[in-house]
C-alpha cells in the first residue's frame, strides 16, 4: 500500500495518465480521507450514501404496497413536481439564473405531451402516440427548444432584470395557451392530458394493481432517472461551468467559460426537466387547464428549491415532497386548530392557511436556514460525523 | 380620430395606476437596489381596507386612512422580514419579498369574500366631456391623483431632510452613513411610501365596478413599467407608465380590426411585449442609468 504522502503528490502533479488507469483508492480505516478529485466528485462519495440511497430507493419502491392510495397520488404527483424542481435548481441553483418563468415550460411541455398522445379523431389536436418515452421526451424537447429561444434575451441581462423578463414570459405563455384552443382546450375549458400507457397496459386503469400504485412506480423510476442524470450532469465540467457562471459570471468569463453558451445550456436543460415534469404533471388528474400555467406555479417551483435547498439535486426533491403534502398537512389542520375550516366558504379555510404556509416557509428559510431542508440535514450529519466534538 | 382619443384617455387612467406602482417600486429600488415583489399585496390590502372602511366613514375619509393602515404595515413588513437580510444577495431579498406577497394576498383577499364589494368611489361609470372626448370620470381622477402625488414626492426629495437623505443613500449608502445619514430611516421611509403608492394605485384601478380577486395582477404590469422607464428613475416611471397605460389601451381598441382572428384581449400581455421589444435594444430602460460592474 502506498503511503497518504504518495497518493497526494499523484493526485495534485497532474499525472493524467496515471490517474485514468489506476482508480484512487480509499484507505481502509480512515473513510474521511480523500486523495483524489474523482474522489471527491464521485456519484456516492461515501459507503454509507451509497447504502443509505440505495435502501431509501428500496423503501420508496416497497411504499405503495403499504401507503393508502391518496396519499401515493399525492407522493407521485411529489415525484413530478421533484422533476421539475431539479430543472429549475439548475438554472436556479446551479447556474444562478433567477428564473420566474419555470410554468410557462412546464405548460410547453403539459400541452406538447397532450397534442402527441391526443386522440387524432377527438375535439382538440392530437397525433395519437401512445409510447410513453415518445411523447414525455417530445414534450421535455419542445419545452427544450423554448428554453433556448428565450435564452439569447436572458443572457444580456442578469439578475432582477431577468427575473421580471421571465414573469413577462408566463403572462404571454398564459395568453398563447388560451388562444390556442385547438391545443389547449382555452381558458377554464382545459383538455385531457396525455395517458401514460406501457405497451397494452393502461396505468390510470385499476388492474392487478391499483391506478395509484402503478403512477407511483412510473413516477418513480422517471425521477430516479432524471436524478441520475441531473447529478452526473452537475458534477462534470457543465456543472463546475454553471457554478462558476453563478458565483461570478465576469470571473468565470474571464477564465474562459463561455457564459453565453452555458447560459443557454441551463435554461435549455432546465426547460426540458420543466417540459418533461409537465407532460406527467396530469397523468393522475387526467385532464388540465391552461390557467394553471400562472405566476403561482412558478412561485411554487421557486418555494420548493428555496425550502429544499438551492444548489442541491437532493433538496429539490425533499422541497418538492415537502409542498407537494403541503395540501395534505394543512388538510390536517382543522383537527388541531379548530379556528381553521375546511370549507372554502368560510375564513381561515385551509386553502388558505396552505397558500400562507409556503409564503411563510419561503421566508422563514432564507431567514433562518438558507441552505434549505438539505442545510438542516448537513447540520445533523456533521453533529454526528463529528460527534462528541460537535459545538 | 375620436375612438382613438378615447383610448387614449383610456390608457391615461390604466397609466396613471401603473405610474403609482411603478414610483412604489423605483422608490424602494432605489434605497436597496431590491424589486420588492409585495408591491402587488399591499396594493390589494389597500383595495380591501379602503372597501369596508367605505362603509363606515365616507370614501374620502377611507383613502387617507387605508393609505396610511398599508404605509403602517410595509414598515412592519419591512422591519421584521427585509432588514435582517440586508448586505444578503438581492435575489434572496426579491424571493423574500416574493413570499410576503403571498402572505399578505391571502390574508387580504379572504376578506373580499364571494359578495361583490366596491371601493365605493363616487366616479363609477360616470363620463365628463374634455374637449369634444369623452374621457370617463374615474380615469381624469386618477390621472389628476397620480399628478398631485407625483408633485407631492418630487417636493418631498426636493426639499425635505429625509428626501435628501434618501437621495444621498441612494447615490451612495456608505458615503451617506459617514455623513450621519441613518440608512435604516431611509429604508424604512422608501418601504412605507411604496405601501402607500401601492395603495392610493389600488384605489384607482379597484374603481367602477366590483373588486375582483385577480386585481393584483395589475400591479405587476408595472415591473415591465420600471423596467422600460430604467429601474432607478423617478420620472422615468411616471412616462413608462402612461406609455404602456396608452399603448395598452389603444391596442385593446383595435386588436379586432388589426387581427381579428385574436378572441382574447391582448391588453394584459402588452407590457411585457413593450418591455422585451424595449430591452433587446436597451437593456437599462429608457432612463435608467447603466449599471457598472466591478469585478
Amino acid at each position: 500500500m502506498t503511503t497518504p504522502t504518495d497518493e497526494k503528490t499523484t493526485s495534485f502533479s497532474g499525472h493524467q495518465l496515471e490517474e485514468t488507469t489506476r482508480r484512487p483508492r480509499r484507505i481502509w480505516g480512515r473513510p474521511g480521507l480523500v486523495t483524489a478529485y474523482a474522489q471527491d466528485m464521485a456519484f456516492f462519495d461515501t459507503r454509507a450514501k451509497l447504502v443509505a440511497v440505495c435502501a431509501l430507493v428500496a423503501i420508496a419502491a416497497l411504499m405503495p404496497l403499504q401507503l393508502e392510495d391518496d396519499i401515493l397520488k399525492l407522493l407521485a404527483t411529489g415525484f413530478v413536481l421533484a422533476i421539475g424542481a431539479i430543472g429549475l435548481n439548475l438554472v436556479t441553483g446551479y447556474a444562478g439564473q433567477v428564473s420566474l418563468g419555470h410554468a410557462f415550460f412546464v405548460g410547453v411541455g403539459a400541452v406538447t405531451a397532450a397534442v402527441l398522445n391526443g386522440d387524432p379523431d377527438g375535439r382538440r389536436l392530437g397525433y395519437g402516440i401512445t409510447f410513453l418515452p415518445a411523447w414525455m421526451l417530445g414534450a421535455g424537447l419542445v419545452a427544450a427548444v423554448c428554453g433556448a429561444i428565450v435564452a439569447p434575451l436572458a443572457t444580456r441581462l442578469r439578475g432582477l432584470y431577468l427575473a421580471i423578463v421571465t414573469l413577462g414570459l408566463v403572462f404571454i405563455g398564459q395568453y398563447i395557451f388560451a388562444e390556442w384552443r385547438e391545443g389547449t382546450g382555452g381558458r377554464g375549458v382545459g383538455r385531457d392530458a396525455a395517458v401514460p400507457t406501457l405497451g397494452d397496459v393502461d396505468l390510470t386503469v385499476n388492474g392487478a394493481y391499483t391506478e395509484e400504485q402503478k403512477l407511483y412506480w412510473l413516477m418513480l423510476v422517471i425521477l430516479v432517472i432524471f436524478a441520475v442524470l441531473a447529478r452526473n450532469l452537475v458534477r462534470s465540467k457543465v456543472g463546475r461551468a454553471f457554478a462558476a457562471v453563478r458565483d461570478r459570471d465576469i470571473a468565470a468569463g474571464v477564465m474562459g467559460v463561455q457564459l453565453g453558451r452555458y447560459k443557454l445550456l441551463a435554461f435549455t436543460i432546465s426547460s426540458f426537466y420543466a417540459g418533461v415534469c409537465g407532460s406527467l404533471l396530469y397523468a393522475a388528474d387526467g385532464h388540465f387547464s391552461p390557467d394553471e400555467f400562472n405566476l403561482g406555479m412558478s412561485v411554487l417551483f421557486i418555494a420548493m428549491i428555496l425550502i429544499g435547498g438551492a444548489g442541491t439535486i437532493s433538496g429539490s426533491i425533499m422541497g418538492a415532497m415537502l409542498l407537494a403534502l403541503l395540501p395534505r398537512i394543512a388538510s390536517e389542520l382543522p383537527g388541531f386548530f379548530p379556528f381553521i375550516s375546511d370549507r372554502s366558504t368560510e375564513h381561515p379555510n385551509i386553502f388558505e392557511v396552505e397558500t400562507a404556509l409556503y409564503g411563510v416557509l419561503i421566508i422563514a428559510f432564507l431567514l433562518f436556514e438558507p441552505r434549505g431542508l438539505y442545510g438542516i440535514w448537513h447540520r445533523i450529519r456533521t453533529y454526528w460525523k463529528s460527534f462528541p466534538f460537535s459545538y | 380620430m375620436t375612438a382613438f382619443l378615447e383610448a387614449v384617455g383610456e390608457g391615461l387612467g390604466t397609466g396613471s395606476v401603473y405610474a403609482l406602482l411603478a414610483l412604489g417600486f423605483v422608490i424602494i429600488y432605489k434605497a436597496m437596489q431590491v424589486i420588492s415583489f409585495a408591491q402587488p399585496a399591499f396594493m390589494l390590502a389597500g383595495i380591501v381596507l379602503v372597501s369596508y372602511l367605505a362603509e363606515s366613514v365616507n370614501f374620502w375619509a377611507a383613502v387617507p386612512i387605508a393609505v396610511a393602515a398599508v404605509a403602517l404595515l410595509a414598515l412592519a413588513v419591512e422591519r421584521v422580514a427585509i432588514r435582517p437580510m440586508v448586505g444578503k444577495a438581492v435575489f434572496v431579498i426579491a424571493i423574500i419579498t416574493l413570499g410576503v406577497d403571498v402572505v399578505v394576498r391571502v390574508v387580504a383577499g379572504a376578506f373580499i369574500g364571494v359578495d361583490p364589494r366596491s371601493v365605493g368611489d363616487p366616479w363609477g361609470q360616470e363620463v365628463v366631456n374634455v374637449a369634444g372626448i369623452d374621457m370617463a370620470q374615474r380615469n381624469v381622477a386618477a390621472l389628476i391623483a397620480m399628478v398631485v402625488v407625483g408633485g407631492l414626492l418630487f417636493a418631498f426629495f426636493r426639499f425635505t431632510p429625509i428626501g435628501l437623505a434618501m437621495r444621498a443613500s441612494a447615490l451612495d449608502q456608505e458615503a451617506a452613513m459617514a455623513q450621519g445619514v441613518n440608512v435604516g430611516t431611509v429604508f424604512a421611509t422608501s418601504w412605507a411610501l411604496a405601501g402607500g403608492l401601492a395603495a392610493v394605485a389600488g384605489v384607482f384601478a379597484a374603481t367602477g365596478g366590483p373588486i375582483d380577486q385577480n386585481i393584483w395582477i395589475v400591479a405587476l404590469a408595472a415591473l415591465p413599467v420600471i423596467i422600460l422607464g430604467g429601474l432607478d428613475s423617478l420620472g422615468g416611471a411616471v412616462l413608462a407608465g402612461l406609455l404602456i397605460g396608452v399603448v395598452q389601451a389603444v391596442v385593446a381598441t383595435y386588436q379586432r380590426d388589426w387581427v381579428p382572428s385574436l378572441e382574447t384581449n391582448a391588453g394584459p400581455i402588452v407590457p411585457y411585449l413593450v418591455m422585451m421589444l424595449v430591452l433587446l435594444v436597451r437593456p437599462y430602460g429608457l432612463f435608467g442609468t447603466k449599471e457598472v460592474e466591478r469585478v
